[in-house]
């Protein structure tokens, strides 16, 4: 069991200003029903341009609910100037402090109400920023820059507990240790260039192990994976059978399909999905 | 305030009869089973009682069954046993929903260069049994799979898949620690070759476990010591917690045979139909025909594991969740993914696990809180709203 402390549990139970504000000012929407928790954050200002009301939807855990309902009650009576300077640390430190492992539920709700200012001000919801790192929870570079030096963390596990990035299949901790190493200054010997491979060669393997190695796994749900085509480190395919229909497929194609065919041709091998 | 317990497939209340079988060699019976006095010569009577009860609960023979510290070593003594006693067959076959306790060891083997076949399942968590015959071969050492599923309570056809693996002349394992005392077990009909359960399981002590090796299978000991199960598991015998783990499976028995776990389902049913009717958006995790008959996942949409459990501990009420919250881990179980159970649902699946000890009083209880709990949180969610809008 969790240790929350009591203004958490507070928070939980008796969570404040939950519901939408239909005239909202400022809306800001964060994670997704996949990453099993999800905020969406709104406020309104009031003639003053300070933070008249402020109000929440969360689904997730004990902590999400309570960082959310912490959050709508410190930006009250703030301007959106005094609002953008909360941390995520001052959430979880109102909070009298988060579980390690859930201060990604303090850094959900400073994202949402970052997200909820720059709507206000009419910022063009921004193209995600910086190259994907995780995969599994769609964390970027930035993103994982960002929260390594606010919170000085310094191990991929730290990273995890605060964005999630490498909680899922594992596959982006090289490059999360990368930019750790980047911000503590610690340089690791590269990793191993796998031995070139011709074009042909390249496609053949590419095709070797679909067929012997993830179509057979795919079988098993009745999808079924074809290769179009080859560009560089580009693998296009389609998806077919159970697969095709299947909302979990874009999981599929990069949790498992990708990594199996960077682990068997490639470590460069990004797969796309074309119709 | 009184405690509700339904996670019985986490661990169950020892016996007040247990306790009190144990109590004696906890005090004045202190001897050691081994020495030549009468004093330890005693106690190894009384162990020797022991090992007949828990013989006559899974149908076999004393000798056939040594006492271990928990279900995780059992299950890592078969595998590793099998393994060493085929020293030429590098696959393992295994099953994708299988206990943590099994499923690490896997990851280690694989390390050392075994190949781990993990056979699927479909979205009623069944076996797919064409699968999983099919990947048998000239280098399978050991198929090990667990009888019924501590997050569903499905029921896996041990006796036929029994039948079929050893036809083809391969080891087969059950990790049994969920159906022991909770339905019949019997190790001559099933023909299994090794068999794990755990004593908390099933109303004895914690830190008791038994690995049922069937006469004349190869083995070789997990922990190297002295003489003690016949030099099959060194170490000085739990004493206490055998004598209490004979008792516990002279009851299961007892239980089974005058059908008391009907009683159980009959509540479990109670709660799971009571529930699926009052709450809109649930659902069943698993199939419900070949099923333990005290377990019943249910999930509840669009809300979050972690929060309903800690909602119902205001109430007294534990369950368990496959939620990621629940566990540490940002993924929800690895049972419910098998199953292809959908995100939506998966995250706020809970485990209502009963024991002969549950009352109609306490489900009533269960049946009136659970409603407003998920109402509750279902308020908080942006995606109930979403959902009703779209519905409207």
């Amino acid at each position: 069991m969790w240790e929350y402390t009591d203004k958490v549990k507070d928070h939980f139970l008796n969570p404040r200003n939950v519901g939408i504000i239909d005239d909202a000012d400022g809306v800001g929407e964060v994670g997704s029903l996949a990453c099993g928790d999800a905020l969406t954050f709104y406020f309104k200002l009031d003639e003053n341009g300070k933070i008249a009301d402020a109000k929440f939807q969360t689904f997730g855990c004990a902590s999400a609910i309570a960082s959310s309902s912490a959050l709508t009650e410190m930006v009250k009576g703030l301007t959106l100037e005094e609002a953008k300077k909360i941390t995520n640390e001052d959430l979880a430190e109102y909070l009298g402090g988060l579980p390690k492992e859930k201060m990604h539920c303090s850094v959900m709700g400073r994202d949402a109400l970052e997200k909820a200012i720059s709507c206000h001000l009419g910022e063009a919801e921004k193209e995600v920023e910086g190259e994907i790192v995780c995969e599994c929870f769609g964390v970027t570079d930035i993103e994982i820059d960002r929260v390594v030096r606010e919170n000085h963390l310094s191990t991929i596990e730290d990273v995890t507990d605060f964005v999630k990035a490498g909680g899922g299949c594992g596959n982006c901790h090289d490059r999360i240790q990368e930019i750790i190493d980047g911000i503590r200054g610690t340089v690791h010997p590269k990793r191993r260039k796998s031995p070139a491979l011709t074009n042909l060669q390249k496609i053949k393997l590419i095709e070797e192990s679909i067929e012997r190695e993830i179509n057979p796994n795919l079988k098993k749900d009745a999808g079924r994976l074809e290769l179009v085509d080859v560009d560089g480190n580009r693998v296009l395919v389609r998806m077919g059978g159970n697969c095709a229909s299947c909302i979990k497929s874009p999981v599929t194609l990069k949790h498992y399909v990708e990594s199996k065919l960077r682990e068997l041709v490639a470590p460069e091998i990004v797969v796309e999905e074309v119709q | 305030m009184d405690v509700i317990y339904l996670d019985n497939n986490a661990t169950t209340k020892v016996a007040p009869e247990v306790v009190e079988a144990m109590l004696p060699y906890l005090s004045e019976y202190y001897g050691n089973p081994s020495s030549m006095h009468s004093f330890g010569g005693n106690v190894g009577a009384k162990i020797k009682e022991a090992r007949q009860q828990v013989a006559n609960l899974i149908g076999a023979s004393p000798a056939e069954i040594i006492f271990t510290s928990c279900g995780t070593e059992s299950d890592g003594t078969a595998i590793r046993a099998a393994i060493e006693s085929n020293p030429d067959r590098k696959q393992i076959v295994t099953s994708r929903v299988e206990h943590p306790a099994i499923k690490n060891l896997y990851e280690n083997l694989s390390k050392q260069g075994y190949h781990v076949t993990f056979v699927p399942v479909d979205n009623e968590g069944r076996l797919d049994l064409d699968y999983l015959y099919k990947c048998l071969n000239d280098d399978t050492a050991i198929v090990s799979l667990m009888w019924a599923n501590n997050e569903t309570g499905v029921i896996f056809p041990v006796e036929e898949i029994s039948r079929e693996v050893k036809d083809r002349g391969i080891i087969f394992h059950t990790d049994a620690v969920q159906a022991a005392g909770k339905i019949p077990i019997d190790v001559n009909t099933t023909g299994v070759d090794m068999l794990s359960l755990s004593g908390h399981k099933f109303h004895a002590p914690k830190g008791i476990g038994v690995l049922y090796v069937r006469k004349g299978t190869k083995f070789s000991p997990y922990m190297i010591g002295g003489h003690q199960e016949e030099g099959r598991r060194g170490g000085t015998e739990n004493v206490a917690s055998i004598i209490g783990l004979g008792k516990a499976a002279e009851l299961a028995k007892q239980h089974l045979e005058e059908n008391s776990y009907a009683c159980v389902s009959e509540l479990r049913d109670k709660l799971e139909t009571a529930l699926l009717e009052r709450v809109t958006n649930s659902m069943v995790n698993g199939e419900t025909k070949n099923r333990l008959p005290n377990t019943s996942s249910i999930a509840f949409e669009y809300v979050e594991g972690e929060a309903i459990l800690l909602m119902m501990n205001e109430y007294g009420i534990c369950a368990s969740s496959g939620s990621a919250c629940t566990s540490g881990s940002l993924e929800p179980s690895h049972v419910l993914r098998a199953m292809g159970v959908p995100f939506t649902a998966a995250h706020g699946s809970i485990r209502f696990s009963l024991s002969r000890y549950t009352t109609a009083a306490e489900i009533d209880f269960v049946i009136e809180k659970m409603p407003p709990i998920i109402d509750r949180l279902r308020e908080l969610s942006p995606f109930w709203k979403k959902k009703a809008g779209l519905n409207n």
